[in-house]
C-alpha cells in the first residue's frame, strides 16, 4: 500500500509540472480519444522524464509503472482514432496532418517504431536511473520522428 | 533634349556601375586567415551549435549517418527550391579542395570559390558574426568527416531570383556585422547570443520576413510562418515563450517540452545538434532568450 500511494504521490507531481491542458470543445470523438491517448503518454512520459532530467528522484517502481503504461498505450490498436477527414486541413484543434492518411504504412510503421522503444523501455525502466535514462531517449525519438513528418507546427 | 537624354544614360551607367561594384564578391584574403590553425577537436562543438548536419546531411540521417554532409533535402521558399551541396571532403563534389580562405569567404560573405554568390537560404548573415578561429576549428572538423561523391543538385529558382548578382544586392540590404540584441549582457547571455545569432541561426525560422526575404531585425524571434508547411513557428521572446530557463536547456537536450510534449519538424533536427554541447551552452541559449524584446510592443 505504502508502495502504491508513492506511485499516486510522483503521478501528482507529474500533473503539476504538466500544467492544465486546455480541451477543445466538440471535436469529433474519435479526434478526443487519441489526444487523449497522446496527453496519457505525455503524461507517463513526464513521470519518467522528470526523473532522468534529475528534478524528481528516481523512484524504480513509479518508473516500471510509466513505463508500463507506455508499452499498453502503444498496444491500442489504433483503426478507430484516425478516421478520414479528421486531418488539420479539414479541422480546427487537430495539428494531424492530411500525410498521416497519404502514407498510412508509414504511419503505421512509426507508431510501431514507438511499441518497439517502449517495449525496451520497460524491459529495464525499472533497473535503475541510468538503464532508464538510456531507454527513454529512444522513445522520445520515435515520438519526434513520427511528429517531424506528420504533427502540423503550431 | 537630346542632353537631358545623355545626362539621364550617363547617370544609368553611374548607377549600373555602382551597382557592379557594390555587388562584387567579397573575398577573404589568404593573408587574412594566416594567424589561424584549426584545432578538429574544437571543431566538432562549432560544428553542431552551427546545425551544419540538419541541412547537409540526408534528412532521414540517424546518429552517425549525420557525419555524412552529402547534401541534404531541398529547402522550399517563396523564391524556388534551394538544395544544400555536398559539404564532406570528397576533393571533387565536396569542399575537399578549398583553402581556409575559401570556406571563410563562404561562411562569412556567402561567396563560393568561384566568386559567385551564394542564396541566402544558407545561413552565411548569421556565420558571418562567428569567430574566425571557430571557423577554422569547424574547417579542421569537416576534414576529418567522410568523404561522399554525390553530386550537388542545381537549384530550382526562376527569374528573377536566379540572377545570382542580385544576391549582391541583398546582402547590401541585410548583411550586418552587428548582433540583433544590444545593450549590457552578462558573460552567460552573451554567449547565448553568440550560439543563438552567430552560430545557429534560430532566427533564420523564427524571425519574420519581409518581401525580399530579409529577415525583420525588429521582429526578431518573434516567430513566422513555417517556412516548410503549414503552421507557425513559434516566439521565442520572453512574453511568449514562458517556459523557465532551465525548462528550456533541458527542450533543448532532450527535446521535451515542459508538459513533456515532444519537439517534431525543423526542431527534432536541431535538438539532436545541440544535445551534443555541453549544458552550460543550453543554459546560455536559454539566458539569452531571455533577455530578448517582447513580441508585444
Amino acid at each position: 500500500m505504502p508502495r502504491f500511494s508513492k506511485i499516486i504521490a510522483t503521478g501528482l507531481a507529474a500533473l503539476t509540472f504538466s500544467g492544465a491542458v486546455a480541451v477543445a470543445q466538440d471535436l469529433p470523438a474519435p479526434v478526443e480519444a487519441r489526444q487523449g491517448q497522446f496527453r496519457i503518454m505525455a503524461l507517463n512520459i513526464g513521470v519518467l522524464g522528470q526523473m532522468a532530467r534529475g528534478n524528481t528522484e528516481y523512484d524504480a517502481d513509479a518508473a516500471s509503472a510509466a513505463a508500463s503504461n507506455l508499452l499498453t498505450i502503444s498496444m491500442l490498436n489504433q483503426s478507430f482514432h484516425w478516421p478520414e477527414g479528421t486531418d488539420s486541413f479539414g479541422l480546427d484543434g487537430t495539428r494531424a496532418l492530411p500525410a498521416i492518411w497519404e502514407n498510412p504504412e508509414d504511419f503505421a510503421a512509426k507508431w510501431g517504431d514507438f511499441g518497439t522503444a517502449a517495449e525496451a523501455l520497460a524491459a529495464v525502466a525499472g533497473d535503475g536511473l541510468e538503464g532508464m535514462q538510456a531507454a527513454l531517449g529512444p522513445v522520445g525519438g520515435t515520438c519526434g520522428a513520427c511528429h517531424d513528418d506528420y504533427r502540423e507546427a503550431q | 533634349m537630346g542632353r537631358f537624354f545623355g545626362i539621364l544614360v550617363a547617370l544609368g551607367a553611374l548607377g549600373l556601375a555602382a551597382f557592379w561594384v557594390l555587388t562584387r564578391p567579397d573575398h577573404v584574403t589568404e593573408a587574412e586567415v594566416a594567424g589561424l590553425t584549426g584545432d578538429a577537436a574544437a571543431g566538432e562543438a562549432i560544428f553542431w551549435a552551427g546545425g551544419c548536419a540538419s541541412c547537409h546531411a540526408d534528412a532521414e540521417a540517424e546518429g552517425e549517418e549525420r557525419l555524412i554532409l552529402s547534401g541534404g533535402e531541398g529547402l522550399v521558399s517563396d523564391f524556388g527550391t534551394f538544395y544544400p551541396p555536398n559539404i564532406s571532403p570528397d576533393p571533387e563534389h565536396g569542399i575537399g579542395g578549398w583553402t581556409l580562405a575559401e570556406f571563410v569567404t563562404a561562411m562569412q560573405n556567402g561567396i563560393s570559390p568561384e566568386g559567385r554568390h551564394y542564396y541566402p537560404a544558407f545561413p552565411y548573415p548569421a556565420y558571418r558574426l562567428a569567430e574566425r578561429q571557430d571557423l577554422a576549428d569547424l574547417f579542421a572538423f569537416l576534414q576529418t568527416l567522410p568523404e561522399d561523391d554525390t553530386e550537388s543538385p542545381a537549384h530550382e529558382v526562376g527569374f528573377p531570383f536566379n540572377i545570382r548578382r542580385a544576391v549582391g544586392g541583398w546582402n547590401l540590404l541585410y548583411l550586418s556585422d552587428d548582433y540583433v540584441v544590444q545593450g549590457e549582457l552578462s558573460a552567460e547571455e552573451a554567449r547565448g547570443r553568440y550560439l543563438a545569432e552567430a552560430l545557429a541561426h534560430c532566427g533564420e525560422c523564427h524571425t519574420p520576413r519581409d518581401a525580399l526575404g530579409g529577415p525583420d531585425r525588429a521582429a526578431w524571434l518573434t516567430g513566422a510562418p513555417n517556412p516548410t508547411g503549414t503552421g507557425r513557428i513559434p516566439a521565442l521572446t520572453p512574453d511568449e515563450l514562458r517556459w523557465s530557463t532551465t525548462e528550456i536547456a533541458a527542450y533543448l537536450n532532450d527535446g521535451f517540452t515542459p508538459s513533456f510534449d515532444s519537439a517534431g519538424g525543423h526542431m527534432r533536427s536541431v535538438i539532436l545538434n545541440l544535445a551534443n554541447l555541453p549544458d552550460a551552452d543550453r543554459q546560455a541559449i536559454a539566458a539569452y532568450l531571455k533577455v530578448l524584446p517582447p513580441a508585444q510592443n
